[in-house]
């Protein structure tokens, strides 16, 4: 690994260079910088398989050592030094092999979607950027280099949904998107100060040493700074009170939706509270944790029943992610970091494949509208069966990825909190109903529009579906819990456990709970994963929609209208947030006109007041005192001149007085 | 022996004297010799001193030496200038020679 680690850096330098050169000498070669992106990611990739392979053959080695610096750059603050470098550790590892992979198959495809974009070149320039940001995050070794990878995608996220900005809920998607998770980041920003003055360091090893003292010593402060830095997490990822944004960062193109859904924006919260995971924890009690716990099962719960109401097929997947990442944070809440991370992985498999599936779709017939779809299994084939695998795969059905690492969330929250293990296991059925009801709505039945005429994508584009399907059946089985019978043992005893359990080993304050394999954990979550499929087979499957014919739920009544409208959170923030800020805004617009330039207008008028007393000064008493000295010396000059007589004899008579008189006084004094 | 005091009262005599004429003629040349007057007013004095005072040593005698070489110099000067005034303006008269005046 010490010899690895040098390649590190370049992972995401290289995307970096390939953004720099589309951007500077590519413009107008459109299908040559859409080459130059993709060697890139590919080199990129590449890099990261020769560790992540490195990794994995020094297991169990590996997992047990700390974390392999690099620091690339020292930067001299005073007495001691900022370093800014990199690390491999089991986290960083497990994250290299999705970020690249899924970012790869995202590229491929986008070659196909974007094809004929005016603007071509310029989207891969902001999407190998967007990459660099992610890849960055995940090598970093400190907060410092963390956060401005974190901002790069944030620039990033705002030009891409923005990408067509001619539209303008485009062009206020951007702008939504990059002001919510700039909330977050704010918060993040003061967490990451309160580290580095409380321990002094901004290093994550040094941190998580320095945190042990400032939660003996200042326990508040701990539990603020921990809840800023999940305040960023937060905003990044998604979370209830700021999920706003990621719905609407659907005006972006698909392959944009995909690699923020899936590969870097959002996980990258989810991320940072992993990488972050002591600071949670090392409070006892651990009060920011139950805060994590809460918010993220609420998520998942939550933007689950959404996503029921959604007619928008991209809608219905970025409602899902919002639910899908509630479940990750809500398992780092729970202690659960690996089923977390292995979720994250998981879930970025086969939201990729559900994305770029939507985008196939999209790209087939022209609209978003699902209402407007149906029947396009037959046109669309391999849309279709990837799309399916993904959606199963989401909605929890053995064997695929999305079962295994749900199911081990929902085992940690068994054991740990019947409230979250409920509210998870009904997001899950919630999850599995809503994926069937959109693949019925978009694949099965008739077409509802006559006008569109499908037809498959280009092989640039299902090629990545069919390589992410293969991931989303696969990637699951790293994760089979070891207790599972035959299966368990066969996969190797859950090596992704082995993999990441050790991440906080050095760290004796951090306890990750064991979990063990919960047969009736198991057993509910496919009975729920069946139950949902099945009731959307009979709303949805049994009688395909026609033309014309409304949502069958739409007899739900007021529920329905409650989730379509979102729960209304989009117009109680603008009644409230929103008009409180402009509000205040103009509340401050009339303090600075009524009181801040009256203030200044009579300083200045005062100013200019005294001005005038002090010019009247100057004319009457200083030029007065000085013309009359002039006028003095003037008279007296001239009353004296009259001793200038001209007569010698004159002179030599007052010479002859002086001696005299000066004689005297010397005589007599 | 004579005492020194009558040298310095003659002396004394000669000085106010020459100071009288110096400031009382109205004539050039009656002023100038009102100067001389008071520069061998001096010479006695110096002369006087030397010889009572400070036997042993010249400086006195000296001093009246140079004080006559001066004297000489200033009356030739002084006449010449005379001349040049009674050659420009036709008077030797004190009282009309007030051109440098207010």
């Amino acid at each position: 690994m010490e010899g690895l680690i040098r390649l590190v850096p370049l992972i995401p330098a290289i995307p970096l260079l390939s953004f720099a050169v589309i951007a500077i000498y590519l413009r107008r070669y459109h299908k040559l910088s859409s080459y130059v992106a993709v060697a890139a990611i590919f080199i990129s990739w590449l890099l990261s398989m020769v560790i992540v392979l490195s990794a994995v053959a020094q297991m169990p080695h590996f997992a047990e050592e700390p974390a392999v610096h690099l620091t690339l750059l020292r930067v001299p603050t005073g007495g001691t030094s900022l370093d800014i470098g990199v690390q491999i550790d089991p986290l960083t590892v497990a994250l290299l092999f999705m970020v690249p992979t899924v970012c790869l198959m995202i590229f491929i495809y986008s070659t196909g979607y974007m094809h004929g974009d005016p603007r071509y070149s310029r989207f891969f320039a902001y999407i190998s950027l967007f990459t660099t940001g992610m890849l960055g995050l995940v090598v970093a070794d400190n907060l410092l280099l963390l956060f401005i990878c974190w901002e790069v995608m944030g620039l990033c996220s705002y030009l891409l949904i923005g990408f067509w900005f001619e539209k303008p809920s485009a062009m206020w998607a951007g702008l939504k998107a990059f002001i919510t998770t700039r909330i977050g980041d704010v918060l993040l920003m003061l967490g990451m100060v309160l580290l580095y003055t409380q321990t002094g360091a901004l290093r994550f090893e040094t941190v998580f040493a320095g945190v042990e003292r400032l939660a003996e010593t200042n326990p508040t402060l701990m539990y603020v700074t921990a809840l800023l830095v999940f305040g960023g997490a937060v905003g990044k990822s998604a979370q209830f009170p700021l999920h706003v944004w990621l719905p609407d960062a659907m005006e972006g193109p698909t392959p944009v939706s995909a690699l923020i859904h899936a590969a870097t924006m959002v996980a990258a919260g989810v991320f940072l509270v992993a990488r972050m995971f002591p600071i949670f924890v090392v409070l006892s009690g651990m009060p920011a944790l139950a805060w994590v716990a809460a918010i993220g099962a609420f998520t998942a719960f939550f933007a689950s029943t959404i996503a029921i109401a959604q007619d928008d097929i991209k809608r219905v997947l970025a409602y899902s992610t919002i639910s899908q990442l509630g479940y990750m944070i809500m398992a780092l809440g729970l202690g659960g970091f690996v089923a977390a991370v292995f979720h994250l992985i998981t879930h970025a498999f086969f939201k990729a494949l559900l994305f770029l599936g939507s985008g196939s779709v999209i790209h087939g017939v022209g609209t978003n509208d699902m209402m407007e779809m149906g029947g396009l299994r037959k046109k669309m084939p391999y849309t279709f069966w990837t799309f399916l695998i993904g959606m199963l795969a989401l909605a929890g059905v053995p064997p695929l990825a999305g079962f295994w690492s749900k199911d081990e969330i929902l085992a940690v929250a068994f054991e740990q909190n019947m409230l979250i293990w409920v509210m998870g296991t009904l997001a899950a059925f919630i999850t599995a109903f809503y994926m069937t009801r959109q693949v019925f709505l978009t694949f099965m039945g008739q077409p509802r529009n006559e006008e569109i005429h499908a037809h498959e994508s280009p092989p640039a584009m299902y090629v990545p579906l069919i390589i992410l399907a293969i991931g989303a059946v696969l990637i699951g089985l790293l994760g089979v819990p070891a207790e599972l019978p035959v299966l368990g043992p066969l996969l190797g005893n859950n090596p992704f456990h082995h993999f990441l359990a050790e991440q906080f080993s050095q760290w004796h304050y951090v306890h990750l709970p064991h979990v063990g394999f919960n047969a009736l954990v198991m057993l509910i979550s496919v009975v729920m994963a069946g139950g949902g499929i099945a009731l959307g087979y009979l709303v949805y499957g049994r009688k395909p929609l026609q033309a014309g014919q409304r949502d069958p739920l739409e007899r739900m009544g007021a529920v329905w209208t409650l989730l379509r409208n979102k729960y209304y959170i989009d117009e109680i923030y603008r009644a409230t947030i929103i008009r409180g800020t402009i509000l205040l805004a103009d509340l401050f617009f009339k303090f600075d006109q009524g009181v801040i330039d009256f203030i200044v207008n009579l300083i200045g008028k005062l100013t200019e007041r005294w001005s005038y007393v002090s010019g009247l000064f100057d004319t009457y008493v200083i030029d007065g005192i000085v013309n009359g000295v002039g006028r003095v010396t003037s008279a007296v000059g001239q009353e004296l001149r009259y001793i200038q007589t001209g007569r010698v004899q004159n002179y030599l008579v007052i010479v002859v007085i002086s001696v005299v008189l000066l004689m005297g006084v010397f005589l007599y004094m | 022996m004579i005492p020194l005091s009558w040298y310095l009262i003659v002396a004394a005599i000669i000085f106010c004297i020459g100071l009288y004429g110096a400031l009382a003629r109205r004539n050039a040349i009656g002023v100038l010799m009102g100067i001389e007057l008071m520069l061998n007013a001096v010479n006695i004095n110096l002369i006087a001193f030397w010889r009572y005072i400070t036997p042993e040593v010249l400086t006195g005698q000296v001093f009246a030496l140079f004080v006559i070489t001066v004297a000489a110099a200033e009356a030739a000067i002084g006449l010449a200038l005379i001349i040049s005034i009674f050659r420009n303006r036709e008077t030797v008269t004190v009282e009309d020679l007030d051109m440098m005046k207010w």
